[in-house]
């Protein structure tokens, strides 16, 4: 079966949300400790959301340079796939792993809605199981959210397909061109702000218009780490 | 003890959320001529006495590295506290 590892920071608030939609997916969860020097052989990495550190110096920096940071960085230019959600995208960007930066939201408050998003590369390690063009809804949760980068970094971002999810309806906090979330070259390491792994289970995610509470969108990204996987 | 000082603040081109909701405080109490915008001040102390170029050089690194990213902030400072920052700093 394969492992795929969470790695919990001092702040960490949602990474036994991911471990249960990794159990979900079909996959081992793997609890990780940011001061470790050890991933334990997983064969992908999830950054789950928080506030690491109480968001200290900027939301993501401290944890970027924690111990077992260094080892997910050279797995990820290795091909692992890491996945960053909310936390785990700033701290994705401070390790310089993904371009870009995420800043307080426009409207200076903290939001929390379930947030649609159109998937506009479902070729990464986690969004393989998606259509190109498919609308999801999943969590959103954020104070700091607002992806920015300069005009080049938008320009190659969107010609090389690197915009892996567009916030669709509403932008929620002022991010450049609706990014929601991107991917590096690669394909294998991809963040994003919404958090899949608060839509995997039935009864607890978001509402559809079948069923109260019924989304589980947010499965699929777990799946896909999976599919990839297999693929290799 | 030399203590130096590295002032961060946020891009000149980009929004700044806090700066703004504090000229917004400013503006309900009357004192709205005024646009605002929020930094960092770090102060990094060192024991001994000697102040030399490499540590400074040291103290620069960091300040690229780690107190600010560039993405989103420039540092737009480093000097020594209670004495004139050598040439070249």
């Amino acid at each position: 079966m394969a492992k795929i590892g969470v790695v919990t920071f001092p702040g960490s608030l949602d990474e036994r949300d991911a471990q249960r939609a990794i159990r979900l997916a079909g996959a081992e969860p793997v609890a990780l400790w940011h001061g470790d020097h050890d991933l334990q052989g997983v064969d992908a990495i999830v950054l789950p959301g928080g506030f690491s550190y109480g968001d200290y110096l900027r939301c993501g920096a401290i944890a970027a340079q924690s111990p077992l940071m260094a080892e997910v960085i050279s797995a990820a230019n290795a091909g692992t796939p890491v996945l960053g959600i909310c936390n785990g995208f700033q701290m994705l960007v401070e390790a310089h792993l993904l371009p870009g930066g995420l800043i307080r939201n426009d409207h200076g408050n903290f939001i929390r809605r379930d947030q649609s998003l159109l998937v506009e590369n479902p070729d990464t390690a986690w969004t393989n199981e998606f259509a190109k063009g498919e609308e999801i809804v999943i969590p959103l949760k954020n104070g700091e959210g607002g992806y920015i980068a300069d005009a080049a970094t938008l320009e190659r971002l969107e010609g090389e397909g690197r915009v892996v999810f567009r916030y669709k309806g509403v932008n929620p906090n002022g991010s450049l061109r609706d990014i929601a979330g991107i991917t590096n070259e690669r394909g294998n390491v991809v963040g994003l702000m919404p958090h899949p792994e608060h839509a995997v289970e039935p009864g607890f995610g978001p509402n559809t218009r079948v069923r109260m509470r019924s989304g589980v969108d947010g499965l699929r990204f777990f799946t896909s780490a999976l599919h990839a996987l297999q693929a290799v | 003890m030399p203590t130096i000082v590295v002032e961060v603040m946020p891009k000149a081109e980009l929004l700044d959320p806090q700066g703004k909701a504090i000229a917004g405080a400013l503006a309900r109490t009357g004192r709205g001529e005024f646009q605002v915008r929020q930094g960092k001040r770090f102060e990094l102390t060192v024991p001994g006495d000697e102040l030399t170029q490499e540590l400074l050089d040291r103290v620069r690194e960091i300040a690229a590295d780690i107190l600010s990213n560039s993405v989103i902030e420039d540092v737009v400072g480093v000097h020594v506290v209670g004495r004139e920052t050598p040439a070249g700093v």
